[in-house]
């Protein structure tokens, strides 16, 4: 077990260290002088001179890479070029809307989907698989602004049940802080939920077909446990690895869903700062992105393990 | 392209009965009882396309302002009402459709072409299969709005910029369906063969490798299809993707964003386009991929 984890944990670095490599060249083949944006629009040309070599932009690209990655590596990921605040501060002061809204949808979109999954493998011709098989589709094809507009018409506009945007920070109370971000997790989870329950219902199909399956209802087992410790737990490998892939689109719905929902979280900072230019801020917001992604996938990887005890590398 | 060998292949089978007009007449009637769901869907994607080269023609100037006929409701005059400046959402939607379809069909292209690149050599050479594939692993972690918004408000807005930004994350999921079936096909006795007998290597891979992989390819080429229309949605709601003064649908629905509670139609009919559209797109990747290989009906892990 101890062999597997640090096996995935080593290969779990060249990824990363792939993507820092991307986003610094990303960000270094950009047109234009980074030297003369970030000493402003009025700079005089030794301005612009002393701020690169402040910043070391007079260096070779290799040496200005590995000296970057040295202050990533130590947390240190420079000053806003906006709001000059440390980009570490900014990520810190909007990082819980997200990180809530990433548990909500990720919660909202398993509850739906695995039971929907479920039923629709188990009754392949029911109304159940056909709705769900069909609003599958349907969540691959609607974009998420779309779904939070909808949603937003309807039940905020509408019925008025729900805010139609904003976010209440935790400290006014936590439900409160759930209230605000009910339809933003719905909109994100549209997409999730249509992912999860394709790959559900595949997947119980297939355990459905084995021997043990059969032999479990001869034997007389109970319905619930057979779903419950036989199917569910053999099917649960697929399914986990969907919802590890899937986190890529959620981080990049949370972008769009917070600019709709005109929330103060991560995406929204995400956004901003593109289009601002905050170069700074981008680098380590995609750095942080990504990283994300790979430590989901390599929990995924190690809970393969847990669930199934037959995978040992 | 080069999968269009295969259409060629599978129709030579019957070569002997090479078929009378009346039979092919036949066929072509029976294809919409045998496939429906194929069918409707490029019906319904032809019927889009058409819509797009001939709204030049059919619609009036999707940037005439009319003041006075703001907010609209939509009614017989103005199918789907109007804008807050008084345009005609109906002709700007059907001006949409042409940014849509041309930036999904040039990311599809891109997207083949450099994705079978990548999967053929990764799967066929060992050596550079490892180094290829961690580094698709790298742009596939790097969530595809955040990378396409990345490089567009970067390097700067232009249709180039555009398609290459929506291309670059869609790549690698490309590269690997290819790279997935090239590494079974290479074990076949008829590639072993074609090795023994001395074939040069791009010989075999244009004449065994890909035609045998064209099937996943162009099921995924639809599924890029599909989702190169909503990231280019996206990316002009977020105000990084096609300028404001060309009609798209994501700058539509950005516009009418403001007005939803009192014009929600400003917003409402470009969605349903879009959501048609890339509906459309989705279906026929699926009827392809069921009617390619049956074992897998019912759709899996994309």
């Amino acid at each position: 077990m101890t062999g597997y984890v640090l096996g995935r944990l080593f290969a779990a670095v060249p990824v990363l260290l792939a993507v820092a490599v991307f986003v610094f060249l990303l960000l270094s083949l950009v047109p234009g002088d980074p030297a003369a944006l970030i000493a402003g629009d009025f700079a005089s040309p030794q301005q612009v001179e002393a701020v690169r070599q402040a910043l070391g932009l007079d260096q070779p690209l290799l040496q200005r890479f590995l000296s970057w990655m040295g202050r990533m590596l130590r947390g240190d990921f420079g000053l806003s070029l906006f709001s000059r605040i440390p980009v570490s501060q900014l990520i810190a002061q909007r990082i819980e809307p997200t990180l809530i809204l990433s548990l909500m949808t990720i919660v909202i979109a398993v509850l739906f989907a695995v039971p929907l999954g479920l039923v629709a493998a188990y009754r392949p011709k029911g109304v159940v698989a056909r709705v769900t098989m069909a609003g599958a589709v349907l969540g691959f094809s609607v974009p998420v602004f779309v779904v939070a507009f909808a949603l937003v018409y309807t039940l905020a506009l509408g019925l008025r049940w729900f805010p139609v945007q904003g976010y209440k920070p935790l400290s006014q109370g936590a439900w409160a802080a759930l209230h605000s971000l009910v339809l933003p997790a719905i909109s994100l989870s549209f997409l999730y939920i249509a992912l999860i329950a394709r790959v559900t219902r595949a997947a119980v199909l297939e355990v459905l077909r084995e021997d043990y399956v059969r032999t479990a209802h001869a034997k007389g087992l109970a319905n619930r446990k057979i779903v419950s410790r036989h199917v569910l737990s053999n099917a649960a490998v697929p399914i986990i690895t969907v919802i590890g892939i899937g986190f890529a689109a959620l981080l990049g719905g949370v972008v769009v869903t917070e600019t709709v929902f005109s929330i103060p979280g991560l995406g929204r900072l995400t956004a901003d700062s593109i289009l601002r230019r905050d170069y700074p801020v981008v680098q380590a917001l995609i750095l942080l992105f990504a990283g994300v992604y790979v430590v989901v996938n390599l929990a995924v990887d190690i809970l393969y393990a847990v669930f199934d005890p037959r995978i040992r590398y | 392209m080069t999968i269009i060998t295969t259409s060629d292949a599978t129709s030579s089978e019957d070569g002997e009965k090479r078929n009378t007009s009346s039979d092919r007449f036949r066929r072509i009637i029976a294809f919409p009882l045998r496939q429906p769901m194929l069918a409707a869907s490029c019906g319904l994607l032809f019927a889009f396309s058409v819509l797009a080269l001939a709204s030049p023609w059919i619609t009036g100037d999707p940037a005439a302002l009319d003041p006075l006929g703001r907010l609209k409701a939509p009614s017989a005059d103005q199918p789907f009402g109007t804008d807050q400046v008084g345009r005609s959402v109906l002709d700007r939607a059907l001006w949409g459709t042409r940014v849509s379809l041309s930036v999904g069909i040039s990311v599809a292209m891109v997207t083949t072409m450099i994705g079978v690149a990548i999967g053929v050599v990764a799967g066929y050479f060992r050596a550079i299969d490892t180094i290829a594939m961690r580094a698709m692993d790298a742009v596939m972690a790097i969530p595809a709005i955040l990378l396409a918004i990345a490089l567009v408000a970067l390097i700067g807005a232009s249709p180039f910029v555009i398609v290459t930004a929506i291309a670059v994350p869609e790549i690698p999921r490309m590269a690997r369906v290819v790279r997935a079936s090239v590494l079974t096909l290479r074990e076949r006795a008829y590639v072993e063969a074609a090795i023994t007998c001395g074939g040069r290597t791009t010989t075999i891979l244009r004449r065994h490798i890909l035609p045998g992989a064209a099937g996943p390819i162009m099921v995924q080429t639809t599924y890029v299809f599909a989702s190169a229309m909503i990231l280019e949605s996206i990316l002009s709601f977020l105000g990084a993707g096609t300028p404001p003064d060309v009609p798209s649908w994501g700058n539509m629905m950005s516009e009418g964003r403001q007005f939803l509670q009192i014009a929600p139609w400003i917003l409402g009919f470009p969605a349903l386009m879009l959501a048609a559209t890339v509906l459309a797109a989705n279906l026929m990747g699926d009827a392809l991929r069921d009617m390619l290989d049956p074992s897998l009906q019912g759709g899996e892990l994309r």
